[in-house]
């Protein structure tokens, strides 16, 4: 493939990836956010290299491809350490003690806001950022490592975690695996899956405390109407089934497809006044 | 079993407090796995869908009482029959798997423990609106739960749930796991789109709505992940089994995940209309020794409530007429400790930050609300900016271009009307009057003399 790379450090096998990236889709300007992530993956941050190689490949200009980049905030053009460790300090988090193990951990390193430790000899580097909620606000407060949880974070723990990352010893998710590298956890994002998702737990306890209580008192959702019928019943239509296993004549399509226009036609009406304006005047009501 | 009692708003009396359906194998051994999944029975409902007519599929949804899961609640089966099966373009199922709304953390582990629900969803779906490509487009930063999906997807084609003549039945799907990268804004469904076509995540403007030109211009139908996941149960036990639970309008199961300062939080799936004080009870009460002071229903973008409000149905009309929204059930659990300006005003910080820059009310207005707000929480500033603040939520509520200007007035017009009197005593106290040490997941328990203080 004819490229405008010239310095090389976009190999041929990665120009490759992200040929292979941009052809899952029917369009292949949609592979350009997971390409953007293999770009990070082999570069450690977006490069004018790699946003050159990008718009090359999609038959876009330099600037549509940065224009992108600029707006995804887990794209990064400041070079990212072997880890990146984010706290989350929204609301709830940051109540419950994000805030506090930011700060913590701001001290500790002796950086701010999504900057880097520097390079020390036999040391990993660690960038450091605050993050917005990351839907997993019942294990408050969160902190991630490379974009696996670390739940139920407190300061003491954080500073030993980021300590036992610089240090290269081995730290595991707490709902998740071994934690490798922040560009082998890119690479995943782009699509191309690594050896771990057997690692790590199907749920953390947090996740489980509503089914736990159900198993205990013997709650469960109402048994299936259909399980109860040994065959299916002559009348696919019958109360509580559905689901009649035996596809339907043509005339009964039909009429399916009749009612499914008398739908249309009704409930065209209904969004067209709906989603953003009916939730704007509830809530102007509610005032 | 499918007795109702409309009037009392929440669930039958026979239908039990939770109801595990979509959490059910959460606790099964490697849950996550395709041999899992079909030893409970996985992809026998797809059996059955592809037996029946994708029309009668869309049907049973409409019948089931499904609404959107992702917070705006609209029919789900209505939603899908607005996809016009004349335009000759391709069809399109996309599942906003974005999950980003502050509070909001069910799809995550739902995709985590139990993908194949997900995908079986997809492929039913699909196979109902006709169409032959669907996305899952997962914010980026759950690394381990994309693993989960990929994997998912990749075991399912090899069993022939995907690819080409699935099952048999001569239909074919072809699904595509796409990860995001960073933004808060792509949980809104045009801006979503915008993401998965490769530009940056800004709105669209409606009409035309997907169902008509959504992704590549082509009919497209974007649902959330529960109200997907939930498909498979309402085919496998049909509509009626799944009206059988929830409150007259607001039917079936959903997700409620308690945060915050409650002595359990969790996952605790129930029928909808459920109340916070039953739920509160199950999650072993608010943390010892403290009392609730707040809450929000469904994310931050829903006005808080009080406890005031402990015994409203967790249903959608019924959660509005107490002046918020279901949202997302992200019930948020904020007790006596915390001060609700400092709450407001990370809440404002976060809508300021993630507002795309497309229209001017959100994106000048969040940075002027940060600035009162920010003024308020020192202890600057005067009575008056409360007026101001509700000003500028006016210049923004319903002026922005998407629903999430209308979402950061949330917050600050609610507190505002329930917590008037602690914003003021900032002023009067020259600052925050709250310890947030006292707030925090591994404070000390407080001595039994301080729980009524």
């Amino acid at each position: 493939m004819n490229h405008p790379t010239t310095s090389g450090t976009i190999s041929e096998t990665t120009l490759a990836e992200l040929a292979e990236i941009a052809a899952r889709y029917p369009q292949k300007r949609s592979g350009l956010l997971p390409m953007l992530h293999l770009v990070q993956s082999v570069e450690g941050r977006v490069t004018p290299e790699g946003i050159s190689v990008c718009a090359e490949i999609l038959g876009l200009s330099p600037a549509e491809v940065s224009g992108v980049a600029t707006f995804y905030t887990m794209y990064k053009r400041k070079p990212v350490g072997d880890y990146h460790v984010g706290v989350c300090t929204n609301t709830l988090c940051a109540v419950l003690g994000g805030d506090e193990i930011f700060q913590r951990l701001q001290d500790h390193l002796d950086v701010g806001n999504d900057e880097t430790t520097p390079d020390a000899p036999g040391k990993r580097s660690v960038t450091l950022e605050h993050l917005e909620c990351n839907a997993a606000c019942d294990y408050a407060p969160v902190m991630m490592v490379n974009w696996e949880f670390m739940d139920d974070m407190t300061p003491d723990v954080a500073v030993r975690t980021v300590d036992e990352l610089r240090d290269g010893a081995p730290v595991t998710s707490t709902r998740g695996p071994r934690i490798g590298t922040w560009r082998e956890a890119e690479r995943v994002l782009a699509g191309f899956p690594d050896a771990k998702v057997d690692e790590g737990p199907a749920a953390g306890p947090s996740s489980l405390v509503g089914l736990g209580i159900a198993r205990d008192r013997g709650w469960t959702a109402p048994d299936s109407p259909v399980g109860e019928q040994p065959e299916p019943t002559d009348d696919p239509r019958a109360a509580g089934d559905p689901a009649p296993g035996v596809p339907e004549g043509k005339g009964r399509r039909e009429e399916a497809a009749r009612e499914a226009d008398e739908d249309v036609d009704e409930a065209a009406q209904v969004e067209a006044d709906s989603p953003t304006q009916d939730a704007a005047a509830d809530k102007k009501e509610a005032q | 079993m499918t007795e109702q009692t409309p009037d009392a708003g929440s669930t039958s009396p026979t239908i039990d407090t939770l109801t595990p359906v979509l959490t059910d194998d959460w606790d099964a051994d490697r849950s996550w796995t395709l041999a899992s999944y079909e030893r409970r029975g996985g992809y026998r409902a797809l059996d059955t869908a592809l037996g029946m007519a994708p029309d009668e599929i869309v049907s049973a949804v409409k019948d089931s009482g499904l609404r959107g899961r992702g917070g705006a609640g609209f029919p789900t089966g209505m939603k899908w029959s607005f996809i016009p099966q004349d335009n000759p373009k391709p069809k399109y199922l996309v599942v906003n798997a974005d999950e980003s709304e502050p509070g909001t953390c069910k799809d995550t582990p739902l995709m985590m423990a139990s993908p194949h629900t997900l995908v079986e969803g997809v492929i039913i779906s699909s196979y109902a609106i006709r169409a032959h490509t669907a996305f899952i487009y997962v914010r980026g930063e759950i690394l381990h739960v994309i693993r989960r999906v990929q994997a998912a997807v990749a075991e399912a084609y090899a069993a022939g749930h995907l690819g080409r003549d699935i099952h048999g039945s001569g239909y074919d799907l072809d699904v595509v796991v796409h990860a995001g990268a960073g933004a808060y804004i792509c949980g809104e469904e045009t801006a979503l789109l915008e993401g998965l076509e490769g530009r940056r995540g800004q709105p669209r403007l409606r009409p035309p709505f997907p169902a008509v030109a959504g992704l590549y211009a082509s009919p497209t139908v974007i649902n959330n992940v529960e109200s997907i996941a939930s498909v498979p149960s309402i085919i496998g036990h049909g509509a009626e089994w799944f009206a059988s639970m929830g409150t007259e309008k607001s039917k079936g199961f959903g997700i409620f995940s308690l945060s915050g300062h409650v002595t359990r939080p969790g996952q605790y799936e129930a029928p909808l209309g459920i109340t916070l004080r039953q739920l509160i009870e199950l999650a072993g009460g608010i943390r010892e020794g403290h009392r609730l002071k707040f809450w929000t229903p469904g994310g931050s973008s829903t006005p808080i409530l009080t406890d005031e409000h402990l015994d409203v149905p967790l249903g959608f009309e019924e959660v509005g007429a107490a002046g918020s929204m279901l949202g997302t059930r992200a019930l948020q659990i904020f007790d006596e400790t915390t001060c609700v300006v400092r709450a407001v005003l990370r809440w404002t910080e976060f809508y300021k930050h993630e507002s795309c820059g497309k229209c001017t009310p959100c994106r000048e207005g969040t940075w002027w609300l940060v600035q009162t707000l920010a003024a308020l929480e020192r202890g600057e500033g005067s009575e008056a900016d409360l007026d101001l603040l509700l000003d500028q939520c006016d210049n923004i509520l319903g002026r922005s271009f998407c629903a999430l200007g209308d979402g950061a007035t949330s917050p600050i017009s609610s507190s505002i009307k329930y917590f008037r009197a602690e914003y003021l005593t900032h002023l009067e106290h020259g600052g925050c009057p709250f310890d947030p040490a006292l707030s925090t997941a591994y404070a000390a328990v407080p001595a039994p003399v301080g729980a009524d203080r």
